[in-house]
């Protein structure tokens, strides 16, 4: 038996929806460049080489806590008999932090799953159950994933202030190239995104019934609210800054372009 | 200025219907209601619609224009191109009743399901005390009109009528916030809103939202929240396990489970 | 649709009857017939509420400023008294005394209710229930959610209504009351039909209660919605019962003037009690001309006073902004009919330049978004063209203003369509607080009628419902001999009303509009609708246009008769009070033919001597 919007009780409507703008713009270029990105971050994750190049460590691979080229571990290597690339030992957490995110999850189920594509287009599913079962119930742990996200900023911006640090071939100073920039930028986009987030919204003080009793969290609060209604800006620029963040590495440690140097 | 409006008007009723074509006089600044008005009272007097305030107050000409969820009288014909065909359906999620007229019960039999306020004695002079910053987020709920739009968008319905038995809808989800939210109320229902209004199906698509004619921000300042509070309830091992330790969340301390 | 027979789809066209019994039934589910609901319930008795609509879109959600009550959290100096007070003054002296009596000292009671039953005021710095200035109010008494107070109350009583597990039957049209021949013509039921299948059903009830609102769609230009054909008033009068202060109708000053789709739509008063001024097309604030002899005493005769009033209240007097709105809009029909009008055929209110947008937005959310998406006129910027639209009717029901029953034994009838509270013109805030004092008075005294009627219930007589069934029926079957659009006669009703019985009357004027009226009656009695009787508008109007026809008359009638002017009643051949009217009310009720009205003074009850001591500085 039909259901949805052919369903027997409904208005007899052929069409799955009436809308005659252009819907599926938004769901097509979120498949699109979270497809384009997927693929690129997997290359470049397993690809285990041109990840550094003095003072730039890619943010996919920071903390390098594999077997990782000399210099790039700042950290320590307590995982160096790792035998895949060190990327994979950190990625999973800002990976898990995105898939979880609310603002993600709303654009994959609609690109990706198209469950719905857009707000009253019919969806193709025959059944759904949301986030009720395995493995979308996980989606519920997303606070973890942001304890994480948040030390992995920590270590971010611990990476944008090496970048600052001597140059290749140099052995103190502080320098500033083109790179500097991309990571500074990378890092606050980074910093903006984590903080907006909706569980840091909940644990900085929504969770609270009394505001009034909490002034110092309510001011938290406030300022994340805020910023939280541009999660999804954030979200897309954060994206874009750490892939650039990484390619830029990339040509760098290939040799394809030299980093211009202010000082 | 006046112009001929084409409009397409869903005329039918649960056993079947169709789109019939409508040419109606129209002037600038009228709303797609309006249209219809002239509808009913020059061509077409049994036209169903139903309506109240005209005002985008009372949420009772919710329908689909040009596919969209939307209050008729809300809806501005200068939004459109005076050349373009203007669809109307009735919202079809629901039962169609006739013409532009739905169903809406599903809404009503939630709201029966629905918990209310359990408030404690008032203070000693036989008032109660709330300071404005722990009610403002109760009140942005309190704005909704009930035009069922978010419910008829929602694609956990709108597509799956047997999820109508277990899920609650955007709606409700408010309701459920404004008294985990309210400042006074005495009752701990994280548990009933995961288990009995289903938030675990809504996947924050967000288009509850985006149809609001009261631009409440359903999804993040009502289901992601109470997403957030059902997690502490249930999927957080960190404040299960503080629970058992004898770690008490002070701010549920005078609350009881439902 | 309803919570309580959802398969009535079925009954379609079947002629048979659906059949209910209830203890009370009240009709209309705005603020006064779910409080009423809710107290007849809380007494023991079995309730059922009717609606035209579904539940929740009453009025009542159309209300914006506030509820007014002495609560005195802002101005402790406020009390019972001074309310009282207010609300005779602004009545011009011709409200039930005992009504208002009651009113003024039971609505912070209920107010408080309301936030136990969930109701989330704005607040004080203290954490008590803001209170905000309206006109006439002495102090500022109006509880308020920014300009959205009705919804709110609605809402509260809606959920509280639905937790009791009330039966309430949505989208039910009542047609006619019944009364028991048997026993000296008392209540014994009514008679509507589904407005989803158009068919019928009865209430066996020695108790009803009419809360069913006001009359406002018999005007052109009203901030009423279509709900307000004044059933409550036709009903009650062909069941017996008798109207009073049908004359006073309350124009509100500031009604949307533009785009045509939105005039009437109100801007709430609240727009002048947060800042608002008043401004002709000259840029002059020109309510400094306007201000009353009876109210010169307490209001700002200068800009610099008035504006220093809302910073200072002890030491100021009120701005004439905030007078008595028949006093405003009687001054903006003046400066429009002076040429001094903005380019709409409005006048200016102008919050823009007084106050700072965050303010404007907090404090009037939904003014902001209402100008915004309909007229295109951001109200942070620019001001506002306003103009007087139709809004209240004073007069209603005459009932007890202890019990809230008329005439009628069993008949109740609470909110705007009973009579009395408000005199000549209500305050505004005085209507939400009305709503809840009375509906609960009336809840209260129905389920006690009712309970002390042991054995005698009244039976529904099966002729009467018979009757009203055919009568209910006849547009539809007459529609081959038909000839006359509902639609048309509702319009040639409202242009009447707007014309010739509007905010300025004359005899002439009155005597036209009633010889309209009885051939608008006549047409009415060859309409031809369309279609069947599934959810059909036109036939639904066909039924109402009854009653609008009858509620005109009453008014028309009542407003010949009252030759001076007073209040909400405005006659140009007879400026200013009449001390001999000062103390007579009009009382109208159903002619032998029943199919008019007659009419006949009658003298106001006097107040007791320690009441009247209030206004003795007065004069």
């Amino acid at each position: 038996m039909t259901t949805g919007v052919h369903g027997p009780t409904r208005a007899r409507i052929e069409a799955k929806t009436l809308r005659t703008d252009r819907w599926w713009v938004s769901p097509l270029t979120t498949f699109v460049v979270f497809f384009a990105f997927v693929v690129y971050a997997t290359i470049r994750a397993f690809q285990g080489s041109h990840y550094y190049s003095k003072p730039y460590l890619s943010p996919f691979y920071s903390p390098c806590l594999g077997d990782c080229v000399k210099g790039s571990s700042d950290f320590g290597q307590p995982f160096h008999w790792w035998p895949l690339s060190a990327a994979l030992l950190v990625l999973i957490f800002p990976l898990g932090f995105r898939l979880t995110c609310y603002y993600y999850r709303k654009a994959y189920f609609r690109g990706f799953w198209l469950s719905p594509p857009a707000c009253a287009v019919a969806e193709p599913h025959k059944a759904y159950t949301g986030e009720t079962r395995l493995p979308l119930i996980l989606n519920n742990i997303h606070r973890y994933f942001w304890y994480a996200a948040v030390v992995i900023a920590l270590v971010l911006t611990y990476d944008a202030i090496l970048a600052f640090g001597p140059a290749e071939g140099e052995s103190s100073g502080i320098h500033m190239g083109l790179g500097t920039v991309v990571f500074l930028v990378n890092v606050v986009l980074i910093w903006l995104y984590t903080l907006s987030c909706h569980s840091c919204r909940h644990i900085v003080g929504g969770k609270l019934r009394h505001f009034s009793k909490h002034p110092v969290r309510y001011r938290m609060w406030t300022w994340v609210s805020k910023q939280n209604e541009r999660h999804a800006l954030y979200a897309w620029l954060s994206l874009f800054s750490v892939a650039l963040a990484d390619l830029y590495v990339l040509l760098l440690a290939s040799g394809t372009f030299s980093d211009p140097r202010f000082f | 200025m006046a112009y001929t409006l084409k409009m397409r008007l869903w005329r039918g009723d649960r056993s079947g219907g169709d789109l019939q074509d409508f040419d109606v006089e129209v002037e600038a600044g009228e709303v797609v209601l309006d249209a219809i008005h002239r509808v009913q009272a020059t061509q077409a007097g049994d036209l169903a619609v139903r309506w109240n305030c005209k005002a985008g107050k009372c949420g009772s000409c919710s329908a689909e224009v040009n596919g969209r969820p939307r209050l008729m009288c809300m809806t501005r014909l200068s939004d459109y191109d005076p050349s373009e065909t203007i669809t109307v359906t009735p919202m079809r999620t629901f039962p169609v009743i006739r013409d532009l007229v739905t169903d809406v019960s599903y809404n009503y039999e939630k709201a029966k399901e629905l918990p209310y306020a359990e408030l404690p004695p008032r203070d000693a002079d036989g008032k109660r005390r709330m300071m404005q910053e722990d009610v403002d987020r109760g009140q942005e709920f309190r704005k909704c009109i009930e035009c069922f739009l978010c419910q008829n968008t929602c694609h956990v319905v709108r597509d799956h009528d047997g999820n109508k038995k277990n899920f609650a809808g955007p709606r409700f989800f408010l309701r459920y916030a404004e008294l985990d939210m309210h400042p006074l109320d005495t009752v701990d229902r994280r548990r009933v809103t995961r288990e009995q209004a289903g938030l675990g199906y809504c996947n924050i698509t967000k288009c509850c939202t985006e149809v609001c004619p009261e631009g409440i921000h359903i999804t993040d300042n009502a289901i992601i929240p109470m997403k957030e509070r059902v997690a502490d309830r249930t999927y957080d091992p960190l404040v299960w396990l503080g629970n058992k330790i004898g770690i008490r969340d002070k701010d549920r301390d005078s609350r009881a489970e439902l | 649709m309803t919570d309580t027979s959802p398969e009535t789809t079925s009954a379609a066209g079947t002629g048979e009857t659906e059949k209910h019994q209830y203890d009370v039934v009240v009709i209309g589910a705005g603020g006064s017939g779910l409080r009423a609901a809710i107290a007849a319930h809380d007494a023991g008795a079995k309730v059922a509420v009717v609606c035209k609509s579904l539940l929740g879109k009453a009025h009542t959600v159309m209300a914006e400023g506030g509820a007014a009550a002495a609560l005195g959290n802002l101005w402790p100096e406020d009390n019972w008294q001074v309310h009282f007070r207010d609300t005779m003054r602004g009545g011009k002296m011709l409200n039930n005394w005992r009504m208002a009596h009651l009113h003024a000292q039971e609505a912070p009671e209920r107010v408080l209710e309301l936030e136990d039953w969930g109701a989330l005021f704005d607040r004080t710095k203290d954490g008590l229930i803001s209170q905000r200035d309206f006109g006439g109010h002495r102090y500022a008494r109006l509880a308020h959610v920014g300009d959205r107070t009705g919804l709110e109350m609605i809402r509260t009583l809606q959920q509280r209504t639905v937790q009791l597990g009330i039966d309430v039957f949505m989208e039910c049209t009542i047609t006619e009351l019944l009364t028991d021949p048997a026993g000296n013509g008392r209540i014994s039921g009514a008679v509507g039909y589904w407005r989803e299948t158009g068919s019928f059903i009865s209430f066996e009830a020695p108790a009803v209660v009419l809360a069913t609102g006001g009359i406002g769609k018999s005007f052109k230009v009203t901030s009423n919605s279509w709900e307000y054909t004044g059933d409550g008033h036709a009903m009650a009068l062909r069941a017996g019962a008798k109207l009073i202060n049908m004359e006073f109708v309350q124009f509100h000053p500031t009604g949307m003037v533009w785009p045509p789709s939105v005039k009437g739509l109100l801007v709430t008063e609240s727009v002048r009690g947060d800042g608002g001024i008043l401004k002709n097309s000259e840029g002059k604030r020109f309510m400094f001309d306007y201000i009353p002899e009876f109210f010169k005493a307490e209001t700002a005769d200068n800009e610099a006073e008035a504006d220093r009033w809302y910073e200072d209240k002890a030491n100021n007097r009120r701005p004439p902004e905030l007078l008595p709105r028949d006093e405003v809009a009687r001054a903006i029909n003046s400066e429009i009919k002076a040429g001094r009008g903005s380019e709409h055929g409005g006048v200016y209110l102008d919050i823009a330049s007084r106050r700072t947008p965050e303010f404007i937005r907090k404090r009037l959310p939904s003014m902001y978004h209402q100008f915004k998406e309909l007229a295109d006129v951001d109200i942070t910027q620019e001001p506002m063209e306003i103009g007087p639209t139709c809004h209240y009717v004073m007069g209603g029901v005459e009932v007890d203003p202890d019990t809230q029953m008329s005439g009628v034994e069993g008949l109740y009838a609470v909110g705007e369509c009973s009579g009395g509270m408000h005199g000549s013109n209500r305050l505004g805030g005085n209507s939400l607080s009305d709503l809840l004092v009375f509906g609960k008075r009336a809840g209260d005294a129905a389920a006690a009628y009712v309970a002390g009627l042991d054995g005698t219930r009244p039976t529904l007589p099966e002729a009467g419902v018979q009757a009203a069934q055919e009568l209910a029926l006849s547009p539809l079957l007459g529609s081959g001999a038909g000839t006359e659009n509902p639609y048309t006669i509702q319009q040639d009703l409202q242009q009447t009303m707007n014309d010739l019985v509007g905010i300025i009357r004359t005899r002439e004027e009155l005597e036209r509009s009633l010889a309209e009226i009885e051939k608008l009656k006549d047409r009415a009695q060859h309409l031809a609708v369309t279609g069947d009787r599934q959810y059909n508008p036109g036939w639904h109007l066909a039924i109402d246009l009854r009653n609008m026809l009858l509620v005109s008359e009453c008014i028309a009638k009542a407003a010949l008769e009252r030759e001076e002017s007073r209040g909400g009643h405005t006659r140009d051949d007879h400026p200013g009070f009449d001390e001999r009217w000062g103390t007579l009310n009009i009382a109208l009720s159903i002619n032998s033919a029943g199919d008019g009205v007659d009419l006949a003074t009658q003298p106001l009850p006097v107040m007791p001597d320690e009441l009247a001591a209030f206004f003795q500085e007065d004069h």
